[in-house]
C-alpha cells in the first residue's frame, strides 16, 4: 500500500462519521427541528456498538445496537420537543450531556479492552484497481452506506413526495398543519432518521475508526457535524463535500504530527475546531446561498390548536 | 366540475348540525348549524371572534367537533382530516398559513393533491386550468417572489384542480385590489354556476350583498340569524354582527393642517430579509392636524416602510427622514420618540407587545425613555409602571381579568386598545400606525379610529398604514397608495375614489407630476 | 392513548415554582427504580445520594467548595439563555479565566503584595470574558451562530491548557509531570473553616444576588428579558441587539472565568491537564433547575452539587461508579424540561381518539368510498 493510498484510507474513515451524523442532522433541521443532541446520540452509539459487538463478537450487532441506541435516543428528544412541547436547544444539549454521562457510565467496563473491527467488503473486480481499487472500493459496508443514504437523502428531497412533505413543514409548519400534514408525525420519523445516523456514525467511531471504547471519543464531531449542515447551506451533496473537506483537515494535523512537524500538537489537534468556526464564518455571510434553503421554521415549536 | 345533482333527500349538500366546539373553557362554537346547497353562494358573515374560522376548519377537517354531526348530501359523516375533505371534493383558500414561501408553485399545489409525485405533469395541469379560468400562473416561480394577488391564485387553482364540490373561502378580498377581488367574484360565479358550493368568509358587508345568495352571521359563537343578504342593508347585516349600532368616526371639525411633521424623501431601501421587499424612491409629507393614510394590498413594502420611520431599520441618509423638522434618518427608535413620535407596529404579540409580560412591563417597552420618570439611574419604578398602565387602561377601555395581566392573555382588540393607548397617551407630535385594527373587534376598530381622529385634530400628525379600503375611507383625511415598494402622491381624501386606488395598488404610474416621477424619469 | 397539550392563558405560577422540586422528585424516583432493578435498596441508595452529603460538617464544607462554579456559573448562564443566547462554552471560558488568571502566580511567583489576588480575580473576569466575547463577536458581526462557535472554543481552550501545562508553563521541578507550579501562599484565596471553602463562595452569593436584582429592578434586565421572549419587541423598544449580545456574553463569561481562577487559586493550587469536572456542562443544568433566575441558580447549583458529591459517597459505600451522578444530571436536566412544560400547557391524556359520528370512515356518494383510502386518512391524524 502506498503512502498516499494510506492517507487517502484514512481520510475516509474520518470523514464517514462526519458524513453520517451530519445527513442524518440535515434530515432533521430539513423538517424544521434542531437537535443539538447529536454529539450524545453518537457517542451512546459508540459505546453499545462497542458493547455490543465485544460481549457477542460480531460487528454487525455491535451496528445494529449503535442504530437502536441512536432510534432510542432520538426518541426521547423527539417525545420531549413533539409531544411535550418542550424548548429544544435545552432538550438537545440534555441529550448530549446524559448521552456523554451514560456512555462513560456503561463504558466503563470495556475501557481498552480490544475491539471487534468491522470488515471491509471488497467489491470484486474493481478492489484491484491501481490506487482506486483499495481507496474506493475496499471498504467497509458504512462507508458505501454513508454514500449510499447521502445519495438517497438528495433523491428523496428532490424526487419524491416524502421529501417535499419534509420540506414544506421545515418551510411553514402552520400551512403544513392547515394542508392536514401531522407537523408532529413527520418531525418524529425525520428525527428517528436522525438517530439512526448518529448511531451508524458512533459505531463506526468504535467499531472501525478506532476499534476500541475510549471516554468521550466523539470529541465533538458530533458538533461539528452540526456546523457541517449550516456549512453545507441544507444540501446533502454539499454535506459530502464538506465532511470530506473536514475529514481531510482531521487527518492532516495527524500527518504533519507524525511526520515530525515542530508544531505542538495541541495547535494541530484544535485545527478542526478553528476551522470549524472557520467555516460557518465562511458561509454565514452568503446570503444567497442560504437564502432558499434554511428552514424558516427551524428550532421553533409548534403546538396545533385543537 | 359535477354540474349534476348529488343533492341527497333534502337538496343540500352540506348540513352541519349543533357544531360545538370549544377549547379549554372557552367555547368558540355554540350549537352552530349551517346548509349549503349545491351552485350556491353562501355567505358566513361574524366579527373576528365569531366563530367563523373554527366553523370551516371543522368542516375541513383541520379541527374536530367536540360535539355535532356534518352531513354530506345528506349522509353523516366525519371528516377525520383535511385529505379527507379535498378527497370529498371540499377546497379551501385560506386567508394565512397555507402557502410555502421557500417551495415552487407546483409544489405548493403538489403538496395538496393526491397520488404519485410528478412534477411535470402536475405543472401542465396547472397550467391548463389556470389557462381555462382565467388565473395565469407560472408554475416553476418560488412563492417568495410572487404578490399576495398571485399567491392567492395558486390557492384557487390547488382547489379547482381537484374539482371541488364545495369551496372555502376565508376573507379572500382582504388581500386583493378591488380590480382583483371583482376577478375572484367572475371566477367565483362561474364555479357557481357549474354547480359547485361556495362558503365565503367575510365581514365585507357591501360584497356580500353583491356576490352571495345566503348568508349565515355568527356573533360570540351561535348563530344568531340566517338571512338572504340581497334583501338587506350593510346597515341592517353590521347591526346583525355586532349585536348593536356600529358607531361611525365622527370625523370633527377640521381645520387647516400644519406643516409637514414627518417627511420622506427619496427613500431606497434594499429589501430587509431573504423574502422581503425594497423600498424605491419613497417621498412623503404628513401635515400635523392630518390623517394620512398609505392604501396597499398586504405585502407590498408596508412593514419596510414602518421600520424605517420608526427607526427600527436606519434609513440610508439623515435628511432622508424627517420628524418636527429633525433630519432623523440614522437616530434609533428611542431618539425619534423622544422627538414627539410614536409608533405602532401591524403584529401585536411580539412585537408591539411581549405576550408573556404583564401590561405594566409592556408599557415600560416603549415608554422607558420618554420623560415619565419610569427609570432612574437604570432602575426600574414598579410603582409609576403599574400606575401609568392603570391609567392607559382606564383611558382605553381595555378589559383584563386581572391586574397587570399578561398581555398574551388578552384578546385582539383589547391588546390593540392597549398598545395604541400606550402611544397615544404620550400626546405624540407624531403616530405612524401600520393596521391600526386588523384582527378588532368592531367596538375595539371604532374606538381606535376615533382616538386617531381626535389625535390629529389636536395637532398630530398621524400615519396610517392600511389594507381596509373602508378604513381608509373612513379616517383619512390624504391617502397615498404603496406597490411593489413604490408610494404615489398622496391625494386628498375625497378627489380620489376606490377604482383608482385599485389602479395604484396594481402599480399603476399615478397622474400628473410626483417627485417619485422627477426622480425617474 | 396520546397526550395532549393545551396552551395555557397564562403561565401557571404555582408550577413556576414547583417544577424544578418535581423534577428533582422525579429524578430521584426514577433513580431508584434503577437502583431496585440492579438489586440495590433504593431507600439507601437516594439517602446515600442526596442526603449524606448533608449530614457531615466535612461534606458541607466541599459541598460549598463544588456549589461555588456552579453558581457563578450558573447564574451568568442564566441571563444567556434568558435572553434566548446559548453561550455552551462556559467550559472553555473557565479554562480561559485560570490561565490569564495564572499567569500572575506562574509568570511572577515572587510578586508578593495586597494586590495580587485582585489582580488575579480581575485577569481571571477577563480572560473568560474575551473567551466569550469571541462567539458573540462573530455572532454580530457575521451572523455566526453561538452556540457551535462557543462549544468549538471549549475544545480550543482545553488543547491551550494542555499545552502550556506540557510546555511553556510546566514546573520546571516537577519530574516532567503536566503540571504548573504549586501557587505561593499569596497567591491562594483566603479561606474559611477547614481550609476548603474559599472567598470564591462568597463571591457566588454576591454574583447570585445581585444578578437577580438586576434581571428583576434595571432597565438592562428588562431589556435582556424581552430579547429572550420577543426579539422583535426588543428592536421596537429601541433595545440594540448586538449590545445585549456583547453585555451576555460579557456577564457569563466573566463570571465562569472567575469560578476557573478561583478553582486553580482556591482547591486546585496550580494549573493541571484538567482543573474542572465538566462545571461549565454541569452549570447549563443549573441555570435550568433555577428556572433561568439567578437566585435560582443557588438552588440549582446545591442539587447538583450533591450529585457530584453522591456520586463519590456511592462510589464508596454502595460499590457503584461515580459516573452515575452524571447519568443523574442529565435525567434531572430531561426532567425539569419536561415539568416546564406544565407551566406553559396542561397536559391531558387521550385514551381513545373521540369520534363523533357512528358513519366514522364511510365516505358517501361513491366519492373514495374505497376503504383503503379512508384508512389512509385515519392514519395520519393518529
Amino acid at each position: 500500500m502506498s503512502a498516499l493510498e494510506a492517507v487517502l484510507l484514512t481520510i475516509i474513515t474520518a470523514s464517514t462519521p462526519l458524513l453520517l451524523a451530519a445527513v442524518g442532522e440535515l434530515v432533521v433541521e430539513r423538517s424544521g427541528v434542531l437537535n443539538l443532541g447529536v454529539e450524545g446520540m453518537m457517542i451512546m452509539g459508540a459505546v453499545t456498538g462497542f458493547a455490543a459487538a465485544y460481549t457477542t463478537g460480531s460487528a454487525a450487532i455491535g451496528v445494529a445496537a449503535a442504530v437502536g441506541t441512536g432510534v432510542a435516543m432520538a426518541l426521547l428528544f423527539a417525545f420531549l420537543t413533539q409531544t411535550l412541547a418542550a424548548n429544544q436547544m435545552a432538550t438537545g444539549l440534555a441529550l448530549t450531556l446524559f448521552g456523554t454521562g451514560l456512555s462513560g457510565l456503561i463504558g466503563q467496563t470495556f475501557t481498552g479492552l480490544p475491539g471487534v473491527k468491522l470488515g471491509a467488503l471488497h467489491i470484486p473486480g474493481l478492489s484491484n484497481l491501481p490506487l482506486i481499487g483499495p481507496v474506493l472500493f475496499a471498504q467497509d459496508v458504512l462507508v458505501y452506506a454513508s454514500v449510499a443514504i447521502t445519495a438517497g437523502v438528495a433523491w428523496t428531497f428532490t424526487r419524491t413526495r416524502a421529501g417535499l412533505v419534509i420540506r414544506a413543514v421545515g418551510s411553514n409548519h402552520h400551512s403544513a398543519h392547515a394542508l392536514g400534514y401531522d407537523v408532529a408525525a413527520v418531525r418524529y420519523r425525520c428525527i428517528a432518521f436522525g438517530g439512526v445516523c448518529a448511531g451508524l456514525a458512533g459505531g463506526y467511531l468504535s467499531l472501525v475508526y478506532t476499534p476500541q471504547w475510549i471516554e468521550n471519543m466523539t470529541a465533538g464531531r458530533g458538533w461539528i457535524a452540526l456546523a457541517l449542515v449550516v456549512f453545507a447551506t441544507w444540501t446533502p451533496i454539499r454535506v459530502a463535500v464538506g465532511a470530506y473537506l473536514f475529514g481531510t483537515v482531521w487527518i492532516m494535523g495527524l500527518y504533519v504530527q507524525g511526520i515530525g512537524v515542530a508544531i505542538p500538537s495541541q495547535f494541530l489537534s484544535s485545527l478542526p475546531y478553528l476551522v470549524t468556526i472557520a467555516a460557518l464564518l465562511a458561509i454565514s455571510g452568503n446570503r444567497i446561498l442560504t437564502r432558499v434553503n434554511t428552514p424558516a421554521c427551524i428550532g421553533q415549536t409548534f403546538v396545533p390548536d385543537r | 366540475m359535477g354540474t349534476t345533482d348529488h343533492g341527497g333527500r333534502c337538496g343540500y349538500l352540506l348540513e352541519a348540525e349543533e357544531i360545538v366546539k370549544r377549547f379549554g373553557d372557552f367555547t368558540a362554537n355554540d350549537r352552530v348549524s349551517l346548509r349549503v346547497r349545491p351552485g350556491e353562494i353562501h355567505a358566513l358573515l361574524g366579527e373576528n371572534g365569531a366563530g367563523k374560522s373554527t366553523l370551516v376548519k371543522i368542516i375541513y377537517g383541520s379541527l374536530q367537533p367536540s360535539a355535532g354531526r356534518l352531513r354530506w348530501g345528506g349522509e353523516a359523516l366525519t371528516v377525520p382530516n383535511p385529505a379527507a375533505a379535498r378527497r370529498l371534493g371540499i377546497g379551501m383558500v385560506f386567508q394565512h398559513f397555507s402557502l410555502f414561501d421557500a417551495l415552487t408553485v407546483v409544489e405548493n399545489i403538489a403538496l395538496a393533491v393526491p397520488g404519485p409525485f410528478d412534477r411535470d405533469a402536475l405543472a401542465e395541469r396547472v397550467a391548463r386550468v389556470s389557462e381555462e379560468y382565467g388565473l395565469p400562473l407560472d408554475p416553476t416561480a418560488l412563492v417568495a417572489d410572487l404578490s399576495v394577488g398571485v399567491r392567492q391564485r395558486i390557492e384557487v387553482v390547488r382547489c379547482l384542480l381537484q374539482e371541488p364540490r364545495l369551496l372555502i373561502m376565508d376573507e379572500p378580498t382582504a388581500v386583493l385590489t378591488p380590480q382583483e377581488a371583482r376577478q375572484l367574484f367572475v371566477t367565483l360565479r362561474r364555479l357557481a354556476h357549474e354547480g359547485c358550493a361556495v362558503l365565503y368568509i367575510s365581514h365585507r358587508l357591501e360584497e356580500v350583498r353583491e356576490l352571495c345568495h345566503h348568508a349565515t352571521i355568527l356573533r360570540q359563537g351561535r348563530v344568531v340569524a340566517d338571512v338572504d343578504p340581497r334583501s338587506e342593508t350593510v346597515s341592517s347585516l353590521a347591526r346583525l354582527m355586532v349585536g348593536a349600532d356600529v358607531q361611525s368616526v365622527n370625523p370633527a371639525a377640521r381645520e387647516a393642517p400644519g406643516p409637514p411633521a414627518l417627511t420622506v424623501t427619496g427613500l431606497s431601501l434594499p429589501a430587509g430579509g431573504p423574502f422581503g421587499v425594497p423600498l424605491r424612491d419613497v417621498s412623503l409629507q404628513v401635515r400635523s392636524g392630518e390623517v394620512t393614510a398609505v392604501a396597499g394590498v398586504a405585502g407590498n413594502g408596508q412593514s419596510e416602510l414602518f421600520e424605517v420611520l420608526s427607526g427600527e431599520r436606519p434609513a440610508p441618509t439623515p435628511e432622508s427622514v424627517t420628524i418636527a423638522g429633525q433630519p432623523c434618518g440614522e437616530r434609533d427608535i428611542t431618539e425619534r420618540r423622544r422627538l414627539g413620535a410614536a409608533f405602532v407596529p401591524e403584529e401585536r404579540l411580539g412585537h408591539s407587545a411581549v405576550p408573556g409580560f404583564g401590561l405594566s412591563e409592556n408599557v415600560l417597552l416603549t415608554r422607558h425613555a420618554a420623560n415619565d420618570h419610569l427609570v432612574r439611574t437604570g432602575f426600574v419604578s414598579g410603582g409609576r409602571v403599574r400606575a401609568l398602565a392603570d391609567r392607559i387602561s382606564t383611558r382605553f377601555d381595555v378589559r383584563f381579568s386581572r391586574r397587570d395581566q399578561e398581555a398574551g392573555a388578552l384578546s385582539g382588540g383589547n391588546l390593540q386598545k392597549f398598545v395604541v393607548g400606550r402611544e397615544l397617551d404620550r400626546n405624540p407630535r407624531v403616530l405612524v400606525i401600520n393596521q391600526p385594527t386588523w384582527g378588532v373587534d368592531a367596538g375595539a376598530a371604532a374606538l381606535i379610529r376615533q382616538a386617531l381622529v381626535d389625535r390629529a385634530r389636536d395637532g398630530a400628525a398621524v400615519l396610517v398604514i392600511s389594507q381596509d379600503l373602508d378604513e381608509i375611507f373612513e379616517i383619512a383625511d390624504r391617502i397615498a397608495v404603496i406597490s411593489r415598494g413604490a408610494l404615489s402622491d398622496s391625494y386628498p381624501a375625497h378627489t380620489i375614489d376606490r377604482e383608482r386606488i385599485g389602479m395604484l395598488m396594481a402599480g399603476a404610474r399615478a397622474a400628473g407630476p410626483g417627485p417619485e416621477r422627477d426622480a425617474r424619469t | 392513548m396520546k397526550l395532549v397539550l393545551e396552551k395555557r392563558p397564562e403561565r401557571s405560577r404555582t408550577m413556576q415554582v414547583a417544577s424544578p422540586l418535581l423534577a428533582v422528585a422525579l429524578t430521584m424516583l426514577l433513580g431508584s427504580i434503577l437502583f431496585a432493578v440492579r438489586g440495590i435498596d433504593p431507600l439507601h441508595a437516594i439517602y446515600v445520594y442526596f442526603i449524606s452529603p448533608l449530614t457531615t460538617l466535612w461534606s458541607v464544607e466541599e459541598l460549598i467548595v463544588k456549589v461555588t462554579p456552579l453558581v457563578l456559573i450558573g447564574a451568568g448562564l442564566a441571563i444567556c439563555f434568558r435572553a434566548n443566547l446559548w453561550n455552551i462554552g462556559a467550559e472553555g471560558q473557565l479554562i480561559a479565566g485560570a490561565l490569564a488568571g495564572a499567569s500572575i502566580p506562574i509568570l511572577a511567583p515572587q510578586w508578593d503584595s495586597a494586590l495580587a489576588i485582585p489582580a488575579m480575580l480581575l485577569l481571571g473576569m477577563f480572560g473568560g470574558m474575551v473567551w466569550a466575547g469571541v462567539p458573540a463577536l462573530l455572532r454580530n458581526r457575521f451572523g455566526a451562530n453561538e452556540i457551535l462557535t462557543s462549544l468549538m472554543l471549549v475544545y480550543v481552550a482545553q488543547y491551550l491548557l494542555d499545552w502550556l501545562v506540557r510546555g511553556p508553563w510546566r514546573d520546571p521541578q516537577g519530574f516532567n509531570f503536566p503540571k504548573s507550579i504549586g501557587f505561593n501562599d499569596w497567591h491562594l484565596l483566603a479561606t474559611f473553616g477547614d481550609g476548603r471553602v474559599h472567598l470564591g463562595a462568597v463571591f457566588a452569593l454576591i454574583a447570585a444576588a445581585a444578578l437577580a436584582v438586576f434581571m428583576a429592578r434595571t432597565l438592562m434586565g428588562f431589556e435582556i428579558r424581552v430579547r429572550g421572549e420577543a426579539p422583535r419587541a426588543s428592536t421596537f423598544g429601541g433595545f440594540s441587539v448586538p449590545g445585549t449580545t456583547w453585555f451576555c456574553f460579557g456577564i457569563s463569561g466573566a463570571l465562569a472565568g472567575l469560578a476557573g481562577i478561583c478553582e486553580v487559586a482556591g482547591p486546585v493550587g496550580q494549573l493541571q491537564p484538567t482543573i474542572s469536572p465538566g462545571y461549565g456542562f454541569t452549570a447549563i443544568i443549573v441555570a435550568f433547575l433555577g428556572r433561568l433566575n439567578p437566585l435560582g441558580a443557588l438552588f440549582g447549583g446545591l442539587v447538583l452539587a450533591i450529585c457530584y458529591l453522591g456520586g463519590e459517597a456511592a462510589q464508596v459505600e454502595l460499590s457503584i461508579s461515580e459516573k452515575t451522578a452524571q447519568v443523574f444530571q442529565g435525567m434531572l436536566l430531561f426532567f425539569i424540561l419536561t415539568c416546564d412544560t406544565l407551566v406553559r400547557c396542561r397536559v391531558r391524556v387521550e385514551w381513545a381518539a373521540r369520534r363523533t359520528s357512528p358513519a366514522e370512515g364511510r365516505l358517501p356518494l361513491g366519492i373514495g368510498s374505497a376503504s383503503s383510502r379512508t384508512a389512509d386518512a385515519g392514519e395520519a391524524t393518529s
